[in-house]
């Protein structure tokens, strides 16, 4: 239950985060558009703070709490590097991903946002049943 | 643009709140990931939280950014403007989706937890930015 109410906190301080960029900088906080454009030179200071302070996020959590979050890769090497490049590759040919489609694209009752976030929700669905063998 | 050189400083601190709230969330294991998608298997809707809370938050944003005539560091919204539901949108978001469940890593996720410097998330976040160079340059010129 507690973790519940931890996750809905996490989340509303991710939502809290995206409104803050859309005000100040009205930019939508897509990290895989915020990416994207760092790596291909587009207002590359702005997007690259985000991407550092993306990586500061965990810091501030150890500093708050003294332990790191805890991140679990069960995936093989060359699952990791296949889910990678679905992963690049997809959202950018989706025009987003889980932050951008999902949450300021539903926020704003986006109809491509919605279509995609049903997508990517039914296919990854799949891929994890695929993995535990409970489909095929 | 008025205070346009702010426009970093508000960038910084909005990804550290974001990466903070993943962390917070528990978005940032693969593991947990997994288990809200596992809907056959051991569901674990805590994730969903995660996605509800956020959205909640940023519909309430929302409401007051469609009162702003702009936003308070730049001269415009850069809101995506095409409403077109085509091949690339569906096409994309069903191989953004299949690598998701596979690897239980996002690209926001993905990026915060290499802070804690795990060799398997540096070896996700590097075929990742491969996919994103991949496709920006298959599809040169497009709108991005």
């Amino acid at each position: 239950m507690t973790s519940y109410l931890v996750s809905l906190l996490g989340g509303a301080l991710v939502g809290l985060s995206s409104v803050i960029l859309l005000i100040l900088n009205g930019r939508i906080a897509g990290v895989s558009g915020i990416v994207g454009r760092a790596v291909q030179g587009i207002n590359t200071w702005t997007n690259a703070a985000f991407v550092v302070g993306l990586l500061l996020g965990p810091v501030v959590y150890f500093a708050a709490f003294r332990h790191w979050p805890t991140v679990t890769v069960t995936a093989s090497l060359p699952l990791v590097m296949l889910a990678g490049l679905l992963v690049g590759f997809g959202s950018r040919m989706g025009s987003g991903c889980t932050s951008g489609h999902g949450v300021m694209g539903l926020a704003r009752l986006s109809p491509r946002s919605i279509v995609a976030v049903l997508t990517f929700l039914a296919s990854s669905i799949a891929a994890v049943a695929l993995l535990r063998g409970a489909v095929l | 643009m008025k205070h346009g050189k702010l426009q970093p400083v508000a960038a910084l601190a909005a990804g550290m709140l974001f990466g903070f709230g993943l962390a917070l969330s528990g978005m940032l294991d693969p593991v947990r990931v997994q288990g809200f998608l596992d809907v056959f298997g051991v569901w674990d809707p805590s994730l969903a939280f995660v996605l509800g809370g956020a959205v909640a938050v940023a519909m309430g944003g929302m409401a007051c950014i469609r009162r702003m005539s702009r936003p308070l560091l730049a001269d415009r919204f850069h809101l995506p403007m095409n409403s077109r539901i085509d091949a690339p949108l569906v096409i994309g978001s069903a191989i953004f989706g299949l690598g998701w469940g596979l690897g239980g890593f996002c690209p926001g996720p993905a990026i915060a937890s290499l802070s804690l410097g795990l060799a398997p998330t540096l070896t996700f976040v590097a075929f990742m930015l491969a996919g994103i160079i991949a496709h920006d340059r298959v599809f040169v010129g497009r709108a991005s």
